[in-house]
């Protein structure tokens, strides 16, 4: 029986077929994820990488939710131009606690890996209203409304426990506090600040909008871009680790 | 006296089912709504109460309309196609390809003018772009997909659609997924993944829908009254087992509520990377591919009426492309975090996968051989036939530009952008006008379309359009490429990265236009198929099908 003929099994049969076409795409998938669950690279600890403090993953929300990952990358690869431009290439871990991640696709905007510190607050905020104000060429959308609305963060205790349960490792302690650590990260004369800071080292506390009163959305994506970036001291990072 | 069976009129196990459960599902939306944590959610809530309860009505109306018996299978003798749900989603795909071609238009022209933006939150481009993605590629590609497969998978099989309401389930049911997916985009309900940007309740919504279009096109395919499957069919069934597949591996997520719209996806940091473009990568290799090859193999040669070039060609065309096609995603992370032995693989598989590709498109070009005068006689014929060449195309710039070398310059360019609408513009886009174009007046028994003057105009303004489009995109998205990498004699970088936004601005008007002209072709396409129903000249009494077998 020529090969042609012992192709008509699947012709005749369905369900075959459907085996057949399952069988045969399984094997890419297959080979190309499994070993990300468990090779060291892919989930080394890097010292310096932490779950977000509340109002920075209350932050990241309003980063995902706007959609500003179809615009800007958060991954800087390791070219010459790249590194040089936006600083050291992007670890694995330094985007181990993102769910989803947010890598992007399209530069249309800059890359904003590590854009955290490299502007001041003030700047961020007359940029995200009215970007042109600053940056003439710009193409970016103004984002007003982010500055008169209130942050809705009632639940946020809520999210840490689900990034938990997803495998972001927030302690019992993180979560219980969770409300009280974001109003803490705006206001460095709270006196739950120093707490806050032990729970989350390395987190920056400041009034991120400049203005007084209850925290804004733009409180938190501020927030969210100042820490981006900041975590891993690469002073300290040892890049030949994973060498094999 | 001959014998008349009156059959007391009973409801179907699908009636009696379904009647029911849209009423519950009506309720507890009603609740969900009540006690929605988040706006955006209780508007979705809404919006099912709704359409549950108009689901349930209509059943329940179309049980006391029909008539005792359900539609028979065969009327003298010829199968009684369903053609009802096919017209639906041929209308379908031709409203949300007009919108999702409009919104397109729009965020092109926001990348030009950025005041356009109004700066409201619902009219930004990172809300608005997701809706043209899912508008054009989910919401006009998937119901395109749906309508000719449904036609195909009855006319090759020669049967009638399996179920009775299970047609109507799929195609109203999909197309109540893009409107919530829609809406919730522009109130700001996404996940931020790349073409997987419905939430958890969309998702999961899908997920039904989708099981249950597996489900009536396989009950189709086992109940056919041929003894091959049609290569046509080979394809769609890969379509939709894989999209499947992808959906489910791509979606797992972790509501914050079950009252909420917000949720969590499973995966994080690489692996989330690299589900998302095993997905995203195969929402094009069978989404966008496999799908519309099935069409290339069903309607090309049906208008030719030329038998297919190679039957052996598409046997290895459909298996290689379907193992090679799996294994590409990783080219879209090149240089990332992503391991480097990953990214080699899914480079080498990219490159191989030119191979099958070119295949089909040769497949798909000689089937032509002996009527290539039809291209000049028939517009429809040679959109479809453009649109194989344009497949071809891509097919080999996209295996180039996932060498890594290229990919380092052309990643996060407007290359990129250029390369996936030079496919969907050129490949999908024509491909499904095409089947379009045959489509209605065969569903609406008309002789032929309205005008096939309209159809001529409607290639030479859309491929103008293209032209326009891809050419634009390859000299800004190199230039910006270039500009990023460019080094002062100094050794410093010649470019700040504003300078190269400023560059690309007269790039961006001319791709607008193309967009613009693209837009106007699919308005004189809706024109006429309009015309075709409403003012077309009625086929007469159908000739009898000639019998033949499927090969």
């Amino acid at each position: 029986m020529s090969f042609w003929n012992r192709h008509k099994i699947f012709e005749k049969n369905s369900i075959i077929l459907i085996a057949g076409i399952l069988g045969v795409i399984a094997i890419g998938g297959l080979v190309e994820i499994t070993p990300l669950f468990y090779l060291k690279s892919t989930i080394e600890a890097v010292d310096g990488v932490r779950p977000y403090t509340p109002l920075e993953l209350a932050g990241r929300n309003i980063y995902v939710r706007e959609g500003c990952y179809l615009c800007h990358s958060q991954m800087i690869r390791p070219l010459r131009d790249e590194v040089e431009r936006y600083g050291h290439y992007s670890l694995a871990a330094e985007s181990m606690y993102d769910h989803p991640f947010q890598w992007g696709s399209k530069r249309t905007g800059p890359d904003l890996a590590r854009v955290g510190g490299k502007y001041s607050d003030d700047w961020h905020v007359r940029h995200l209203v009215d970007p042109r104000s600053i940056v003439p060429q710009s193409v970016m959308p103004g984002y007003p409304s982010l500055s008169t609305t209130e942050l809705s963060f009632d639940d946020i205790g809520d999210h840490l426990r689900k990034n938990r349960m997803v495998g972001v490792p927030y302690t019992e302690d993180q979560i219980a506090n969770a409300k009280a650590d974001l109003k803490a990260q705006l206001d460095p004369d709270n006196p739950n600040a120093d707490a806050m800071q032990k729970r989350y080292p390395k987190a920056v506390i400041r009034n991120f909008d400049g203005k007084a009163g209850d925290p804004t959305e733009l409180d938190a994506l501020i927030a969210y871009l100042q820490m981006l970036g900041t975590l891993v001291d690469f002073k300290l990072y040892d890049e030949k680790a994973n060498l094999r | 006296m001959t014998h008349v069976s009156i059959a007391s009129k009973q409801m179907t196990i699908g009636e009696a089912t379904l009647f029911p459960l849209f009423a519950v599902l009506a309720f507890l939306s009603l609740v969900a709504a009540a006690l929605a944590h988040d706006a955006p959610f209780a508007f979705h809530a809404s919006l099912a109460c709704v359409a549950s309860l108009a689901a349930s009505f209509l059943i329940l109306n179309r049980y006391y309309d029909r008539p005792a018996d359900l539609p028979p299978q065969e009327i003298d003798g010829r199968p009684n196609y369903n053609f009802g749900p096919i017209k639906f989603a041929s209308v379908a795909a031709m409203f949300w390809g007009i919108a999702g071609f409009t919104v397109g238009l729009i965020i092109a022209c926001q990348l030009a003018w950025p005041a356009l933006n109004l700066d409201l939150p619902w009219t930004t481009f990172g809300r608005l772009r997701p809706l043209h993605t899912s508008a054009v590629i989910f919401a006009f590609g998937g119901n395109v997909l749906i309508a000719s497969s449904f036609y195909v998978v009855q006319k090759s099989c020669r049967t009638r659609l399996a179920g009775d309401l299970a047609p109507w389930f799929v195609v109203l049911g999909y197309n109540f997924f893009i409107l919530i997916a829609g809406t919730g985009y522009l109130l700001g309900v996404t996940q931020s993944k790349e073409y997987a940007e419905p939430e958890w309740y969309a998702d999961f919504w899908l997920t039904i829908v989708w099981v249950t279009y597996l489900l009536v096109f396989l009950l189709t395919l086992i109940k056919r009254r041929e003894p091959h499957i049609f290569v046509a069919n080979w394809f769609y069934l890969a379509f939709i087992v894989t999209i499947a597949v992808l959906h489910l591996g791509n979606n797992p997520a972790l509501p914050v509520s079950l009252l909420g719209s917000k949720s969590y996806v499973a995966w994080g940091g690489v692996q989330d990377a690299m589900f998302q473009w095993w997905y995203g990568h195969n929402a094009v290799g069978f989404f966008l591919t496999a799908g519309f090859l099935a069409i290339m193999y069903y309607f090309i040669p049906k208008r030719a009426e030329r038998p297919i070039y190679s039957y052996r060609l598409s046997i290895i065309h459909f298996w290689a492309l379907i193992f090679l096609y799996i294994w590409a995603g990783p080219h879209h992370l090149h240089y990332t975090a992503l391991p480097d032995w990953a990214q080699t693989l899914g480079m080498t598989f990219s490159v191989m996968l030119w191979m099958p590709s070119w295949g089909g498109m040769i497949n798909g070009l000689m089937t032509l051989s002996g009527a290539w005068d039809k291209l000049r006689t028939d517009p429809v014929l040679r959109m479809m036939v453009v649109s194989v060449a344009f497949y071809g195309m891509s097919t080999f710039e996209g295996p180039m530009m996932s060498i890594k070398v290229v990919n380092s310059l052309s990643h996060y360019t407007d290359w990129t952008i250029g390369h996936v609408h030079s496919g969907a513009l050129g490949w999908v886009g024509f491909v499904s006008f095409g089947a379009l174009y045959c489509l209605v007046p065969w569903l609406w028994n008309k002789k032929s379309l309205y005008s096939l003057k309209l159809v001529n105009w409607h290639f030479w303004i859309a491929t103008i359009g293209i032209v326009l489009y891809i050419s634009a995109m390859w000299v800004s998205g190199i230039l910006q490429g270039l500009m990023w990498r460019a080094y002062t004699s100094l050794g410093f970088l010649e470019y700040s990265f504003i300078e190269s936004v400023e560059a690309m601005h007269p790039f961006y008007i001319i791709r607008a236009a193309g967009g613009a002209l693209f837009l106007i072709g699919a308005l004189i396409m809706a024109v006429n198929l309009w015309l075709t129903v409403n003012a077309g000249e009625a086929e007469e009494t159908q000739a009898t099908a000639v019998l033949q077998p499927a090969e």
